[in-house]
């Protein structure tokens, strides 16, 4: 994965929060989405993560309780489907 | 706090994968993205020094930036106003459903709150001593490497030192070394004044000795030929005029004795 310098360059390398809405398309069809790409931008995302909120000389709370609520959150999302079923009203 | 241990034992695991190594990104904000500084695994340059604290978080899992997120626009009770709408419409519309794992949760989340309110700082000034010990243990290692290198330093100066004072003391031996050859010449020179003069008085003793001899050898020959030479005849005349003699002065002592 490319990641160049921060700057005005062509849409598909520059960061998901700096493109615009329309550009969203073209942003999503130019990314890897090879095994390999995958691969290397969990790498990032949790590199991003560890050194903010981990990798730091006094650590708070904060990072490993996000980790687990979104843990919780993901694994509620997925038995959602089962977790249907014990709802107290049909109609909402 | 239990991160913190986290970083203790994951310290470990960053330094041993290899794809970690290198890229070490340091974030601060959503905005900032990370950076990886080198594309190869491995990098030269020193270690940024680790932030001090991480990213700030609100009750312990809202990460602040969605509270600067909001707060130009709706100011400080924003993000919980729209945390208790989200609430409020997940619960009516069911999309949370409440049931007996909502009590476990509860119960749980109460047990894990109180825990942590109750025993956080320990556990963190623990973790913190712990790093301090693994910091404070490299420090001296460092510490006395450098003391060591001091101490061979001033070594080496000293023995530089002595290298200097090592012609004075070529100096002192050669002086000494001289005076050696000077006295054993002067004793030599003396042995052989000795031995010369000797050598001398033995040849002058000698000559004095055949003189000595040969006048006394003379001697001895004069007086064995004088002696040998007194014939009986000039016996009896010296001896004949020796009583004469005798006579004559029997008598004139005798007159001057009666006189």
């Amino acid at each position: 994965m490319s990641d160049g310098m921060f700057g005005n360059l062509p849409v598909i390398e520059k960061r998901l929060m700096d493109v615009k809405l329309g550009e969203l398309g073209t942003w999503l069809g130019g990314r890897d989405f090879t095994p390999n790409g995958l691969l290397s931008a969990v790498r990032r995302g949790h590199d991003r993560y560890y050194n903010k909120y981990i990798n730091v000389k006094k650590g708070g709370i904060g990072g490993i309780a996000m980790v687990l609520v979104g843990y919780v959150a993901l694994s509620y999302l997925w038995e959602y489907d089962h977790i249907k079923h014990d709802r107290w009203r049909k109609y909402h | 706090m239990l991160s913190r241990l986290v970083v203790v034992s994951a310290h470990g695991l960053k330094s041993s994968s290899p794809l970690g190594a290198g890229c070490y990104v340091v974030s601060r904000s959503l905005v900032q993205a990370s950076r990886s500084l080198h594309t190869s695994s491995q990098s030269r340059a020193p270690l940024p020094p680790l932030p001090e604290k991480g990213g700030q978080v609100r009750h312990g899992i809202f990460p602040e930036e969605i509270f600067q997120l909001l707060y130009p626009k709706t100011g400080v009770t924003g993000p919980y106003m729209l945390g208790t709408g989200l609430l409020m419409y997940m619960l009516s519309k069911e999309i949370y459903v409440i049931n007996h794992e909502t009590f476990a949760a509860a119960s749980i989340g109460a047990v894990i709150i109180y825990g942590v309110k109750k025993f956080g700082p320990s556990v963190a000034a623990f973790a913190d001593k712990l790093n301090d010990d693994k910091v404070a243990k490299a420090q001296e290692v460092k510490d006395v490497s450098l003391t060591s290198l001091a101490q061979a330093i001033e070594d080496e100066k000293k023995e530089q030192w002595r290298v200097e004072g090592r012609a004075m003391l070529f100096d002192a031996k050669r002086n000494n070394v001289a005076m050696q050859l000077e006295t054993n010449y002067r004793e030599r020179l003396h042995m052989v004044t000795n031995e010369v003069k000797r050598r001398l008085d033995y040849q002058v003793a000698l000559q004095n000795l055949h003189i000595q001899m040969e006048k006394e050898h003379m001697v001895k020959w004069v007086e064995k030929s004088v002696i040998g030479s007194i014939t009986p005849q000039q016996e009896k005349e010296s001896i004949a005029k020796c009583i004469t003699d005798l006579k004559a002065l029997a008598r004139a002592t005798q007159t001057s004795a009666t006189a």
